[in-house]
Formats: C-alpha cells, sequence, structure tokens
C-alpha cells in the first residue's frame, strides 16, 4: 500500500503500568493478585447528565445496554477506595515523579500544577464510572524512524479493573488492577507508516525502561493508536498489547478505512440513497421452518423468529472485505451483537451457505420482494432481540453512504479490530474534586534533573563496555523488561553475561513454553542468581529452578533445589561418582584410553547436570583416567 | 448576590484576569516564559491557593499555570452560554400512588456542568424525573425544596419545619413522604421526626446518598428509586432511613428513624439498625418486610408535635472527664443532659456530684452507652446504682443520639422534669426495643 498516497496519518497512546510502591490513590501495592477473589459485589452505572442536557454517547450507549456489573476483589490488593466506597487520598507523589523524569528525558514542559480530572467511562472498569487522569508534562519529542516525532502530553493515570467475562447482561471485572499507576504518553499525529509507528513506540517504551520505574509482566504496557486516512476518519484503537502487532494493527486499519471508501464511492454510483435504507424488518421464520441450519433452527426451536431486513443496492458489499476475514457485513454483524444481545447475521452474499439452501434464499428474496442488486440481511433470536439487531444493522448501512464512522475499536490478536463503543464526546472531562492539585516546583524539577536514568543508547553502550556483553546481548538486555533487575544484580557481583542470557534468552524461551515468568519477583530471580554464585547449584540448573519458581510463586529458589534435587554435590562425592562410572565402563577405558574421555563426560554429566560444574567433572574425570590408562 | 465572574481566584491572579476582562468559561492564550497555554479558564476552588490559574485545554485536561509578575493573558474568546435542554419526560402512568419528595438541601440528584466543570443540583420534580425517569413508573412524583442546608448545619428548628412541611402533605393525601438529606446528620432528624409526627397514616423515608451524585457510581438513584416506591407502597407507617444494605447495588434497607444510626464516614452501607432489625428491605423491585414491630399503614390523622428544647446537650463520658463540663452546661441553664456512659452504663465517681446537682436544679440526666449497641444496665455494678440513686434515668436499649433528640423533644413538650421523664422512659414509637436482637457478628 502507498501510505503517502493513502494520506496516512496515526498518533500513538502508550499506556505502561509503573513499578511504584502504591496505588495511584491509595495504600494498595500496585500488583495483581494470585489468590481467589475474597469477595464479591454489583453494581449499576448511570450517565451523568451533562449540563447540555445531553448524555455523552458512549455513556449512554453503555447505559442502554443495561449491563449489571460484578465485581471480584481481595484484601491483598484491594481497600474501599478501589470499591468506590472511600474518597480517594492523595495523588501518589513517586507516580508524578516518574512521569516528570520522563518529560525532562524528552524535553516536554512540565505543568505548573497537576490537576486530577475525571473521564467517564460507565463500562464498569472503573468502579466510579469515571477514571481518574492528570496532565503532567506538554510538549516534547522523541527520536524515531529517522525522523523527529512531537509528544503531545505526558499524563498519569489508574489503571482499570480487569474483565473476567462478560455474559449476557453481566460483566465480570477482577479489582486488582484498578487503581495501579500508569503513564501515558501521546505521540503527535506525525507517524506517516505502520513501521514508524513501531519504531515510534518501541522507542517511547525503551525510555520507560530506562527510568526504571516500570511493572514488566503480559498487558503492563498497552498501546493506543488514532489511525485516520485521507476523507477516513479517527478511528481509536484500543488496548494492542503485542509491540510487534502494532504495524499490523495499523496496516489493517488503513487497509478497512480505503475499502469502506471505495464501498461509499460504488453505493454513490449505485445511486443508493439514505432514504431507501429503511429500518422494516420481515418475520421470514416461515421460510426457514424446515431448515437444516443449527444457528437458525434453534432459534425457532426455543421460541424465536428469523427476522430480515432488505438493504437495497447492497448485493456484493455486504460480503466485500475489508481486511484479512472482515467483510461489510462482519461490521454489521458487530454492531447487531452489541445493540441486540445476538449472536450474529447472516447477508445474502454469504449465502447459499451455512446451511441454507438456495431455495431458501430464493424464497427469503421473495419474501422481502429483493431487487437483484440488493442485499438481505437476516437474524435468528427473540424477536426484540432480532429489532433491535437490525436496527443496528441498517444504521450500520447508512454510516457506509457517509464514509467511515469514527469509533473505538479494540484490536484483535491477528491485527484485525472489532467495534467497541462510538467514540465518545469531546466534553466527557470534569475535575475530580476529592483530590487536591500537585504543585510541581522548580526545586522539585531541580532535584529530578541532577539524577535523570541514562538514555537507552547510552545504557547500551556502557553494558558492553563495562561488562563486557557483546552488542546483541546488550541490546536485548536494554529491550528487556529486566534491564533495572540486571542493573541491580550486576552491581552484586553475578556474571553479566549469565545474567544477560538468563533474563532475556532463557526467560523468553521459558514463555514461549508456556512458563507463566511474568509472576516471577525480582526476589525470587535474585534468589536463583544467589545460588550459583554461591556455588549451591551450577548455572546449568537456573531453567529448571526458574520453572519451578514460576509455578510455584510462593517459594524461594532453596526450595527449587529440594524438590528438583539439584543441590550441588561435593567434589568428594563427584569423584567417588567418577570412580564408579569409569570402573563400570572399564573395558571402554581400556580399549580408548583417554579417548575414552568425550563419551564418559557425557555419562557423568548426564547423572550430576544442575548440580556439579563442568569443569569440575572435566578435571575430576581427566585425573581418574590418567591414572588409569597412564600406570606408573 | 451577584454571581462572583471569577470564581475562586484572589490576589494578584484576580488582578491579572481582571485586567483582561477574563471571566469563567472565556477562551485564554496564557503565555509564561516560553510557554504557551490555550483553553478556558475553570473556576478555582477557593480553598486552593491564589497563585495558580486553571485552564481546561482543548483535549479536556485542566492544568493549573503559576501566576509570575507580568504573565501574559489574553483574551481570545468569551465563554459559551451554558444552555441545558430538557430531555423530554417520560409519560407519567395514572393511577399511580402520589409520593411528595421534600428537598433539604442534600443533593440526591445532579448534572455535570462540562464547561465549567461544576456540579449542579437538579432539585425540581421535572429536573428528577429527567434524570431518574424510572420514578414515573412508580409513583405520581411530586418534588420541593424546603431547605438549602448543608446536613451539619441542620438542627431543631430545620427538623419542626421539616415535620410541618410533613404533615402538611400528608394531610393534603400524600400516599408516603420523601425527604432528601444529607446523610451526617440524617438519623438525628430521622429520630427527630419520629417523635414529631406520631399516629402517621404512611411512612416517612429519608433518603440520601454517600457517594456523590456527580458520578456515574452514586446511590443516588437507587436509593431514591427504592425510597419513592416504599413511600408509595410500604405496609408500614413509620418515618424511617433507607440507603444501602451492603456495598451492592441490589438492596436497600429501611431502618426505623430512633434505631438507626450512621456509622461509616463514606460507605453505602453507613446506615445501620442498633438494637433492631430493619424494617423491610427493597429488592428486585420488590419489598420484603423484616420486622414484626411495626406501625401498620392506615386510615387516620396525624399528630405535629413539632417543639424542641434548645438546653440539652449530649455528653461523651471519657477518662478524665471533669465534673465542672456538667457543672458548665449547669450554670448555663440546660435542661437534660445526655450522658453516653461507658459499658453498661457507669461514668467517673468525680462526677457523682454534679448529677446530683442536676435533680436538684431540675435538669433530667439520661444514661445512654458509647457501646452503640447493647443496652445500659445500671443495677450490675455499684457505680451504675449509685447514679440511679442521684437520679439518673437509664435508657435502655436507645442510642445516645436518638436520646438526646428524644430529650429535646421531651422538653419541648413540657416544663415538668418529671413528666419529661416519663416521656423519656415511655415507648413512644419503637424507640425502645423490648427484647435485644442477636443482629450477628459485627453488630
Amino acid at each position: 500500500m502507498d501510505y503517502r498516497k493513502l494520506g496516512l496519518t496515526v498518533g500513538i497512546e502508550i499506556h505502561q503500568e509503573l513499578a511504584t510502591q502504591h496505588k495511584l490513590f491509595c495504600s494498595c501495592p500496585p500488583k495483581l493478585s494470585e489468590r481467589e477473589p475474597d469477595y464479591t459485589f454489583t453494581r449499576r452505572l448511570r450517565p451523568s447528565q451533562s449540563e447540555l442536557g445531553e448524555i455523552d454517547p458512549a455513556a449512554l450507549f453503555e447505559f442502554l445496554k443495561g449491563k449489571t456489573i460484578i465485581y471480584l476483589a481481595d484484601h491483598e490488593t484491594n481497600c474501599l477506595v478501589e470499591m468506590d466506597e472511600e474518597p480517594p487520598r492523595a495523588l501518589d507523589e513517586e507516580s508524578v515523579d516518574t512521569a516528570l523524569i520522563f518529560t525532562l528525558m524528552t524535553g516536554g514542559a512540565p505543568v505548573d500544577e497537576v490537576q486530577v480530572m475525571r473521564k467517564t467511562v460507565v463500562d464498569g472498569s472503573n468502579t466510579g464510572g469515571f477514571q481518574r487522569t492528570s496532565v503532567v508534562s506538554l510538549g516534547g519529542e522523541i527520536k524515531a524512524a529517522g525522523k523527529t516525532i512531537h509528544l503531545e502530553q505526558v499524563a498519569i493515570e489508574e489503571d482499570a479493573a480487569r474483565k473476567i467475562s462478560e455474559e449476557g447482561d453481566t460483566i465480570t471485572y477482577r479489582l486488582d488492577r484498578l487503581g495501579i499507576p500508569l503513564i501515558e504518553i501521546t505521540t503527535a499525529p506525525e507517524i506517516h507508516t505502520p513501521q514508524e509507528a513501531y519504531e515510534a513506540a518501541a522507542r517511547i517504551g525503551g525510555i520507560l525502561r530506562a527510568t526504571g520505574m516500570v511493572r514488566r509482566g503480559l498487558g503492563t504496557i498497552r498501546q493506543d493508536v488514532n489511525v485516520s486516512i485521507r476523507g477516513g476518519a479517527i478511528i481509536e484503537i484500543k488496548g494492542v498489547q503485542d509491540l510487534g502487532l502494532l504495524p499490523t494493527v495499523v496496516e489493517y486499519e488503513a487497509m478497512r478505512q480505503a475499502a469502506l471508501l471505495e464501498i461509499t464511492e460504488e453505493l454513490k454510483r449505485r445511486g443508493v440513497k439514505g432514504s431507501q435504507l429503511k429500518k422494516e424488518h420481515v418475520d421470514v421464520s416461515g421460510v426457514f421452518k424446515d431448515t437444516k441450519s443449527k444457528v437458525l433452527g434453534g432459534a425457532l426451536k426455543r421460541g424465536g423468529v428469523v427476522l430480515a431486513v432488505k438493504l437495497p443496492g447492497f448485493a456484493g458489499l455486504t460480503g466485500k472485505e475489508l481486511c484479512p476475514g472482515r467483510r461489510l457485513g462482519t461490521e454489521m454483524s458487530d454492531h447487531a451483537k452489541f445493540m441486540g444481545n445476538v449472536k450474529g447475521i447472516f447477508h445474502t452474499d454469504e449465502l447459499p451457505g451455512y446451511s441454507v439452501t438456495e431455495e431458501q434464499v430464493k424464497a427469503l428474496r421473495q419474501t422481502v420482494d429483493a431487487a437483484v442488486g440488493d442485499a438481505v440481511v437476516i437474524v435468528a433470536d427473540d424477536h426484540d432481540k432480532c429489532v433491535a439487531a437490525l436496527v443496528a444493522v441498517v444504521d450500520r448501512a447508512r454510516q457506509v453512504l457517509e464514509g467511515v464512522p469514527a469509533e473505538t475499536r479494540a484490536a484483535n490478536p491477528d491485527g484485525t479490530t472489532r467495534f467497541t463503543r462510538p467514540r465518545p464526546g469531546a466534553a466527557r472531562m470534569y475535575p475530580e474534586t476529592d483530590v487536591k492539585p500537585v504543585q510541581i516546583t522548580p526545586i522539585r524539577i531541580n532535584k529530578l534533573s541532577t539524577r535523570l536514568p541514562e538514555m537507552p543508547e547510552v545504557k547500551l553502550r556502557r553494558f558492553m563496555t563495562e561488562h563486557g556483553l557483546n552488542e546483541k546481548l546488550a541490546t536485548q538486555i536494554v529491550n528487556s523488561d529486566y534491564m533495572s533487575l540486571f542493573e541491580e544484580l550486576s552491581v552484586e557481583g553475578h556474571s553479566t553475561t549469565l545474567l544477560a542470557v538468563t533474563l532475556t534468552e532463557d526467560l523468553t524461551r521459558l514463555r514461549r513454553d508456556g512458563v507463566p515468568v511474568e509472576v516471577l519477583t525480582d526476589d525470587a530471580i535474585r534468589g536463583a542468581f544467589v545460588l550459583v554464585k554461591e556455588g549451591a547449584t551450577a548455572k546449568e540448573s537456573l531453567p529448571d529452578v526458574l520453572i519451578w519458581l514460576a509455578k510455584h510463586p510462593c517459594s524461594c529458589a532453596g526450595d527449587a533445589l529440594k524438590a528438583l534435587d539439584l543441590e550441588a554435590i561435593s567434589l568428594s562425592k563427584l569423584e567417588a561418582l567418577i570412580g564408579a562410572v569409569v570402573e563400570e565402563r572399564a573395558a571402554l577405558v581400556a580399549e580408548r584410553g583417554m579417548g575414552a574421555m568425550g563419551p564418559l563426560m557425557g555419562v557423568v554429566m548426564g547423572q550430576v547436570r544442575g548440580r556439579a560444574q563442568p569443569r569440575d567433572v572435566q578435571r575430576l574425570l581427566q585425573a581418574v583416567l590418567k591414572a588409569r590408562t597412564q600406570p606408573s | 448576590m451577584t454571581e462572583d465572574r471569577l470564581t475562586g481566584y484572589r490576589g494578584k491572579m484576580r488582578e491579572a484576569l481582571a485586567g483582561v476582562g477574563a471571566e469563567i468559561g472565556d477562551k485564554l492564550v496564557v503565555g509564561v516564559n516560553n510557554q504557551r497555554y490555550e483553553g478556558s479558564l475553570m473556576p478555582r476552588v477557593e480553598s486552593y491557593d491564589d497563585r495558580h490559574l486553571v485552564i481546561k485545554l482543548k483535549s479536556g485536561y485542566n492544568i493549573g499555570v503559576a501566576y509570575i509578575p507580568g504573565m501574559k493573558i489574553e483574551k481570545v474568546g468569551v465563554a459559551p452560554k451554558p444552555e441545558f435542554k430538557q430531555p423530554p419526560l417520560p409519560q407519567a402512568k395514572q393511577g399511580l400512588p402520589k409520593v411528595s419528595i421534600i428537598s433539604t438541601g442534600g443533593t440526591i440528584a445532579s448534572r455535570v456542568d462540562y464547561v465549567t466543570g461544576g456540579v449542579v443540583s437538579a432539585m425540581t420534580s421535572r429536573d428528577l424525573l429527567g434524570i431518574v425517569p424510572e420514578l414515573t413508573e412508580v409513583a405520581d412524583v411530586e418534588a420541593d425544596i424546603l431547605y438549602s442546608v448543608f446536613s451539619e448545619d441542620i438542627g431543631s428548628d430545620h427538623w419542626a419545619g421539616m415535620a410541618k412541611r410533613a404533615y402538611d402533605k400528608i394531610r393534603t393525601g400524600a400516599s408516603g413522604v420523601i425527604f432528601t438529606h444529607g446523610t451526617d446528620t440524617m438519623a438525628y432528624s430521622s429520630a427527630a421526626l419520629s417523635f414529631a409526627l406520631q399516629d402517621l397514616p404512611v411512612p416517612v423515608v429519608f433518603v440520601g446518598s454517600q457517594r456523590s451524585s456527580d458520578r456515574p457510581s452514586s446511590d443516588n438513584a437507587t436509593n431514591l428509586l427504592g425510597g419513592v416506591y416504599t413511600a408509595a407502597n410500604a405496609p408500614f407507617a413509620e418515618v424511617c432511613v433507607g440507603l444501602h444494605e451492603g456495598t451492592s447495588d441490589d438492596s436497600i434497607s429501611y431502618i426505623r428513624g430512633t434505631k438507626v444510626r450512621k456509622c461509616h464516614t463514606s460507605a453505602r452501607y453507613a446506615f445501620q439498625p442498633v438494637n433492631d432489625w430493619p424494617l423491610a428491605r427493597y429488592r428486585d423491585g420488590k419489598l420484603e418486610m423484616l420486622n414484626d414491630r411495626v406501625r401498620p399503614r392506615q386510615e387516620c390523622e396525624p399528630m405535629l408535635l413539632n417543639m424542641f428544647s434548645g438546653r440539652v446537650a449530649l455528653i461523651k463520658f471519657h477518662p478524665d472527664l471533669s465534673p465542672a463540663l456538667l457543672d458548665h452546661y449547669l450554670d448555663e441553664g440546660y435542661r437534660g443532659l445526655i450522658i453516653e456512659a461507658t459499658g453498661l452504663g457507669q461514668v467517673n465517681r468525680s462526677l457523682w456530684s454534679a448529677v446530683a446537682r442536676a435533680r436538684k436544679d431540675g435538669v433530667v440526666v439520661g444514661i445512654t452507652s458509647q457501646c452503640i449497641w447493647g443496652r445500659v444496665n445500671l443495677n450490675v455494678y455499684s457505680h451504675g446504682r449509685e447514679l440511679v440513686d442521684r437520679g439518673a434515668v437509664p435508657l435502655g436499649d436507645m442510642h445516645g443520639e436518638t436520646a438526646y433528640v428524644k430529650l429535646k423533644w421531651c422538653l419541648g413538650q413540657t416544663d415538668d422534669p418529671e413528666e419529661a421523664k416519663r416521656l423519656l422512659t415511655a415507648n413512644l414509637v419503637g424507640e425502645f426495643n423490648p427484647r435485644t436482637p442477636y443482629l450477628g457478628g459485627d453488630a
């Protein structure tokens, strides 16, 4: 795709959880809980009416969905503040400092006074019905993708509760994550290719890690991207957790908008008018009374109906692919699911199919009086749900006549996106009067300025010269979540190469193998390295120790050694063991002499791996063999 | 009173703003050093310092800009006129019971002014219905404003006015009365109205919210909706308080006005019954009765007895409490004292002579316990008996705050201390529970 021709414009918001002592507005620890919830409670949220007499469209949208929200909470990570049963405490100063440090590293201008705002969010992810957020600085810039990209602002805000499930009208959230401090960095819309988006996000992530104040693990950094193309609309895509996926998300969104604009053009050419798109549904249950389709038949059997709506002029367009695997019909289906709470829809561009026969399609078209160029959408469920779903389908079809509707979307794991809600109005922020503003004094700025952390590239060079790491390893560790831990451990006298390899390559491999490495605490990892340093076990046993610790989060490294039988054996025991091995294979030794060294080394290491240093095995084995093959 | 166009700004900052004719909401460009900020001027909270101005950026965020001499402030646009478009009102159902909502100043419903960030109270019937449209399904609601005062500023004059207003509403056909009230002194007011409105034909329900109405999670709407339902339909005719039973939004408990106490500073479940079961619970659109000791809804004429004495004090006993404090009240001509004693009702012996003097002066002394739960019994320990010997009146399972309100009411009805004592110890409106119920672990 020629992104310049498309007029692709992208802005990124990076959200990174901070590793502070406390949550942003209370004294709870900022961590996810590993334990079962201790208590649950239910709430409803009601959108506040604004002075303009309007309720924010996004807020109203959630309320109309009539959701009941269940919260799961625990005594370890929650108090009354997260429950919205107690006013927030003062803004966490450590979080403010971290945001200021990032600001100073990127040349931004701190505000004189940080004001805490409430941003209305009524999907239940915040118990209060709003997220608390504050701008700490404006401006600044980063260098990425060979150019300067300006920053609009740096904010700190509270992370939302974790969504556990959504069934029918009930959404369940875990409360542990609510209130964890997040730093939010917003770039100017100065990014014009997917690759630039990747590099800008990676650079911001690198500077954040350099502060040494970030939490690590899945979901601790999330990217939102605002994507538009010329003639399209600004689409806010939320929650891209994997940086590697970011360019694909941008690319697919550009494709989607371009395809939607093509459909708009085609509809214009076909002369389709909004007035032709009527919200008049037809009951077509009769057409499908003997259907083999499980979806349609199942709904009818449960006492539901099959309703249909005609989309004049849409034939061939509902089935048009917008980006891989996503058609206009998919978009209509997303809206139908949200507004009608139905399982999905069928459209005639994909029928016959899904056990719907050609005859049935013909009968369907006849029943709704569809001409050749028309598409028909059907939905099967309870009557009221079907009506709401088809109204949403027609609304979505009308939007196509106008082009790309502005909305908030969520990223799917394959880089495509799905509709989540209309884009919130601009006016959904109001002051959090329960929290006093924080003044940023010149004294505070000066104090922070004198101890700014190194930028990632400076760190990289230092790791190479000071710790003797090669460039690949040094790059890996600088780009790693474990950079701060590496620095701490390296001054404690551990082998820096071992640290770097274990913390990057080994942990990455273990994560790919499905080991929950994110539960490993700094103390657990430190404990494992201490055992190696003290000779209690060999460095080869580190991966096994880490796997065991990840599966037993409440234990220490010493427990792992005992459980895995990896405690180092003494030299005298090792010598005896080698003697026995050599004795057992006396014939081999007699035949090959010192040439038996290789095979015997393998046998002994097989028995003592992780419990003895290979160099000790080699030295002792050599001595034993020498003694046998060169009789004095 | 003219509205301040620079709310909360003082000193040099105010001068600088006034100098360019800026008013709240105006679009400004502010230049400080090399920074240039553009946005709308926001009001400043009065208690904050006078060295910052607050502007709302285009992004919706507010930031504070520090004052420096010679800072450049330029007015580039005027404030948009706040314009409140009333949402269309839902169709009122015919034939529903009439419920009167009387506001005393607690903000039960409000809307947010996103332009200034201010919160505007909505207290007319129309406003309420616009915000909680479900009310029209439940009752024929009529709302009016009696007072606009903070709960902590409410006193016995307000109680008298509230009782009178409720009395009038009941006499003109209300099937139930709602008071919206700040929660801090709600239990005092509910106790006061319990005594001031007797022989009730219909319920009088106090509702409020613990979490402010400017948040989508506020308990205001659910409490109001449950309260209106209860006022319209409850089978009892008592003064009661109805807020959340627990932290969840799914149930509201109605507690007798004399047996309720605010027991938490901020949580939704702050109101707890003391030595009594709640009267009823509202859940899933239905009311479930939980207490058989109730006055039933009935056809009768209510009685208005809304006189309260101003010369009653509530004293919390504590170690080293000086008898001079009691003497001070006696010197000042107080006519009644409620002492929140320790445990079963004991106080330090150094206070005994003051208690004896009170009897001599014709001052009623009532004894309650600062334990809150349980009843006093002055027969168990000798120190208790010493108090009774000196004329102190043990007040059973009535908690101190209700006892205080009741003694004010008793002395509003009579000047005779013996008659006041008789009233004080009589069970008039269920303020004494003859049986102390086991309410579970915490209570």
